[in-house]
């Protein structure tokens, strides 16, 4: 399996506080790989660090073997890498589909000209980009709230028009943080549904979860970060067992 | 009667059409041809509210220094069309001229400020302002750029192939005053305007403006180049306020720094917040009530000496008076404006939401 996004020696520093520290990982093609840690160990950061939010002190982050780092989010973006946001970032006061027709801005190219003259061609994708945007909510089920405003939306319907909106940029790389925090169990198990379902697509997906339940069913790799290293990676199943990983979690014996 | 307009587009765009073409007749021998000119003065400011309502209602980036676009197209207009320099270089090559400065200006103001949001990008903007009015004011010496505070006069009116607006036109026996002429000239700049923008509003990069406001991060992840969005959006605005400024100069004729106050960028302001903060129809209201009020507030004073023998209020105070109270009421009863956009009515009134109602089950649950 080739890898899809190789992570090496990033390291971010803010001031004296090191939240990443030489972290590297590799994501295979078509994988669900699981990013788990306990709270403050820099799971997130990293994903900032990836999607251009942040750039990295030192270290490199290539997609495909194209280098990222220090790129914008909107250029991250263009390559194929989607994301969500742990605390929701939807656009509140639009409707569900206006929402995703945003996600669908990388893949569309009308500009003002095109937007004033409204020439066959802009027609064309613009209604493109709306089938689209009704195919996705299809897709992860919000067909009927298409116009609901996004703020108007379940809890769980947000994380899912998320990811919808995240879909709509056609992103090989997906990457979700913590898709089913607060979810209750049948909506955890629907996601989890989802995910398989997005996997069986072709996507790829990076996922922070501190469900481990979750992530032990649902990844074929999982990589431990505690205070900013990387303390174990490999199958679920040998990482549950990790010793470091045990004692980063419950405490080790002193 | 609406609702049968409504159903009937063409009629409704037939009957507009004829309205506003009829308006400068009817309203000249209605109520004199003075307000003909307050007309012409609507037809400004509704191209500013317009631009500023770009920036501001759909980009969400609070500007308060927009006067200062509309003062460099009309210092433009000046520079170019006056004997202050000895050109006299045509209208209709001046007013793009005019409009592309003030676009640049904008690209140039929204550059620095690009990582500003809210009250620090208000600042800012209040600070470009000033900076113009005062340049404009100062600008007399070493030479003599802007003719200071006298500011600049005798400014070419506007003449399109060979038809003068600075004189009379005497058509099949009708006389139309300059006035008129020029209001049809600014309804055609508004309707441009106005068109520019309803499409700008519902396509794609609309939609970008739109996120933007909503959340920065979460557009920029989206794939929206945020830099050159906003600065897309600083650029319509200040072009439209450029072409509104070009035209007023060579309406007066006469223009000073003394009509790019501070003042009058609150002014454009208060019509977009009055009328609906990022809905067209609802801006386009703010700016016929805020010019139209103080225009027909002058008869109080009138009306005073008549019945009282003298002024006991000013008309002017009294203006601020009810600018004052009119912003209080509609903080009150309609915080999102006259004609409230679709998206901050919502904004405003969202309260029981499906997410409120879910949290509120839950504490249901639990008790």
């Amino acid at each position: 399996m080739a890898a899809l996004l190789a992570v090496e020696n990033v390291t971010k520093r803010f001031g004296g506080l090191a939240a990443l520290e030489g972290v590297s990982l590799s994501v295979a093609e078509g994988e669900i790989y699981g990013l788990i840690g306990p709270n403050g160990a820099g799971k997130t950061t990293l994903f900032n660090c990836m999607t251009g939010l942040y750039s990295a002190t030192s270290g490199t982050v290539r997609l495909n073997g194209t280098e990222i780092q220090g790129q914008k989010p909107h250029q991250i973006v263009r390559h194929g890498f989607a994301r969500t946001f742990q605390n929701i970032r939807l656009f509140a006061n639009m409707t569900a589909l206006e929402n995703v027709m945003v996600g669908r801005h990388s893949r569309s190219h009308a500009g003002v000209l095109g937007a004033v003259l409204r020439c066959r061609r802009t027609r064309a994708e613009e209604a493109d980009i709306r089938e689209h945007a009704h195919g996705l909510l299809k897709y992860v089920g919000l067909s009927v709230r298409s116009h609901s405003l996004a703020c108007h939306l379940s809890y769980g319907d947000q994380r899912r028009l998320e990811i919808a909106r995240a879909l709509a940029s056609e992103p090989k790389l997906l990457a979700l943080d913590e898709p089913v925090a607060g979810m209750n169990p049948t909506e955890r198990q629907e996601m989890d549904d989802l995910f398989r379902k997005l996997r069986d697509g072709g996507i790829t997906l990076l996922l922070i979860e501190h469900d481990v339940k979750l992530v032990m069913g649902l990844c074929d790799r999982v990589a431990v970060l505690d205070y900013g290293r990387k303390i174990a990676e490999g199958p679920a199943e040998r990482v549950r067992k990790d010793p470091a990983v045990i004692a980063a979690y419950l405490g080790s014996a002193a | 009667m609406l609702k049968a307009l409504h159903q009937r587009p063409h009629l409704t765009a037939i009957l507009l059409a004829v309205g506003l073409a009829a308006l400068p007749f009817l309203v000249g021998t209605g109520l004199g041809n003075s307000w003909v000119r307050v007309l012409d003065f609507i037809l400004l400011y509704v191209l500013l509210a317009i631009g500023l309502n770009i920036v501001v209602g759909h980009a969400g980036l609070l500007d308060l220094g927009y006067i200062a676009f509309y003062a460099l197209g009309a210092y433009l207009y000046a520079w170019l069309a006056s004997p202050h320099f000895g050109l006299h270089l045509p209208f209709w090559a001046v007013l793009p001229m005019g409009a592309a400065l003030a676009g640049l200006f904008g690209v140039l103001l929204g550059t620095p400020t690009l990582r500003l949001r809210g009250d620090y990008l208000a600042i800012v903007t209040l600070g470009f302002g000033e900076i113009i009015r005062i340049f404009m004011n100062n600008m007399n010496t070493p030479f003599n750029l802007t003719n200071g505070p006298q500011g600049m006069s005798l400014i070419d009116p506007v003449s399109i192939a060979g038809l003068s607006f600075g004189r009379p036109l005497h058509v099949l026996g009708v006389t139309v005053p300059p006035t008129y002429l020029y209001y049809y000239l600014f309804l055609a700049f508004t309707l441009f305007a106005l068109f520019i923008a309803l499409r700008l509003q519902d396509s794609r990069i609309g939609r970008a403006w739109a996120a933007l406001r909503e959340d920065e991060i979460a557009a920029a992840a989206m794939g929206i180049n945020t830099r050159n969005v906003k600065l897309l959006a600083f650029a319509m605005g200040a072009t439209f306020g450029g072409l509104a400024g070009g035209l007023f100069a060579a309406f007066q004729g006469f223009i000073s720094p003394e009509s790019f106050s501070l003042w009058e960028s609150i002014l454009v302001l208060c019509m977009i917040v009055l009328g609906g903060m990022g809905n067209i129809p609802g801006v386009i209201l703010g700016a016929v009530l805020l010019t139209v009020i103080p225009e027909a507030l002058r008869y109080i004073g009138d009306l005073q000496r008549s019945t009282l023998g003298h002024i006991a209020i000013d008309p002017s105070d009294l203006r601020m008076l009810l600018f004052g109270v009119a912003l209080v009421a509609m903080m009150l009863f309609r915080p999102a404006g006259l004609i409230p956009s679709r998206q901050r009515k919502r904004e405003l009134a969202a309260t029981d939401s499906v997410a409120t109602q879910e949290q509120g089950d839950l504490y249901d649950a639990r008790a």
